[in-house]
């Protein structure tokens, strides 16, 4: 999901960072009232943040005999809302872009928009909604995180298509293609990320009232 | 506990499934999607260069799969931490209570 520094055209680069620039804003906004109202989180805030950094620095290979890496913002997002995980994987693009030479500072604002956006938000959407339905935290979580992982990379194949139309087949044939260089290699790494999430989520949250305390599930004694 | 623990160790086992399944049975180049994003888009232009180069490139795969661990440990390190923590604080107001309340029963 990460388009290479000097890949989108200028004006592409200035648009995506202009839509980018309010979600990270209210992330931060965000991010600081969480702490406020549950000091007691800061942990699990860092190990949120810290699992956005570990999926992403691993490139997994895959069955399409390529290598790609999950997103890992899924859990920070059902855990304190998407736009805290905006903040969160914006941090980690910008060191993979400064440190690694991955991504980078002009394609910034489209990266973002891809991993630190849409990503959470999907994944935010989908708890939300297999919660609603009744299904298991387990379950939710696991279709959250792959789908938000999913989404991202479809994410930045619009975001090549729409700078890179095909001279024949225009945006939805350069979308396809891109689909096609990133969708069925990040399947099973989206599977990979919702297993994960769920075994992370299952670490952080046994023994404690994690889940009640940021208001996921209704505490038992209410 | 939001799965049991039979199903955490099934969870594990099928990442690692899904990792090292396509190591063993499919033959490929295992090159990044990412960098075959961007080999899509020279592809499509013949003349395409970027218009912008990073400030700074590892300066060999070896030091850039050395900042990828350093990346990857440092964040495990973090949830190691944490997870060892809140457990550890959970273990810790049991005892306290269990203490407290065999006090109350002498």
């Amino acid at each position: 999901m990460h388009i290479m520094e000097g890949f989108l055209p200028p004006a592409h680069c200035i648009a995506w960072g202009a839509a980018a620039a309010p979600f990270v804003i209210h992330g931060a906004v965000k991010l600081r009232r969480v702490m406020r109202e549950h000091p007691q989180m800061r942990l699990t805030l860092a190990a949120s943040g810290a699992f956005c950094f570990v999926l992403s620095a691993l490139k997994m290979p895959s069955v399409t005999g390529s290598c790609s890496h999950p997103t890992g913002t899924g859990l920070g997002a059902v855990l304190f809302g998407p736009q805290v995980m905006t903040l969160l994987g914006s941090i980690v693009l910008l060191f993979q872009a400064l440190l690694l030479a991955h991504g980078g500072l002009t394609t910034m604002g489209a990266n973002i928009f891809s991993m630190a956006i849409v990503g959470p938000w999907v994944s935010y959407g989908v708890w939300r909604l297999c919660r609603s339905l009744g299904w298991s935290i387990a379950v939710a979580l696991f279709l959250g995180a792959a789908l938000g992982d999913l989404a991202t990379y479809v994410t930045t194949s619009v975001q090549l298509a729409l700078a890179y139309p095909d001279a024949a087949s225009g945006y939805t044939g350069a979308f396809l293609k891109f689909v096609g260089v990133f969708f069925l290699t990040q399947v099973p790494l989206a599977i990979a990320e919702g297993l994960l999430t769920v075994v992370v989520m299952n670490a952080l949250s046994s023994r404690t009232n994690l889940l009640e305390e940021l208001g996921l599930i209704r505490s038992r004694a209410a | 506990m939001i799965i049991s623990r039979r199903t955490n160790v099934l969870l594990v086992l099928l990442v690692l499934a899904l990792v090292i399944g396509p190591l063993a049975f499919i033959k490929g180049k295992f090159a990044g999607s990412d960098d075959q994003g961007s080999a899509a888009v020279a592809a499509s232009r013949p003349d395409f260069k970027p218009w912008f180069e990073p400030l700074w490139k590892p300066p060999s795969p070896e030091v850039e799969s050395l900042l990828f661990a350093v990346q990857a440990a440092f964040g495990a390190g973090i949830i190691g931490y944490v997870i060892g923590r809140i457990h550890g604080a959970a273990k810790e107001r049991e005892t306290r209570a269990r203490s407290a309340a065999t006090h109350v029963d002498h």
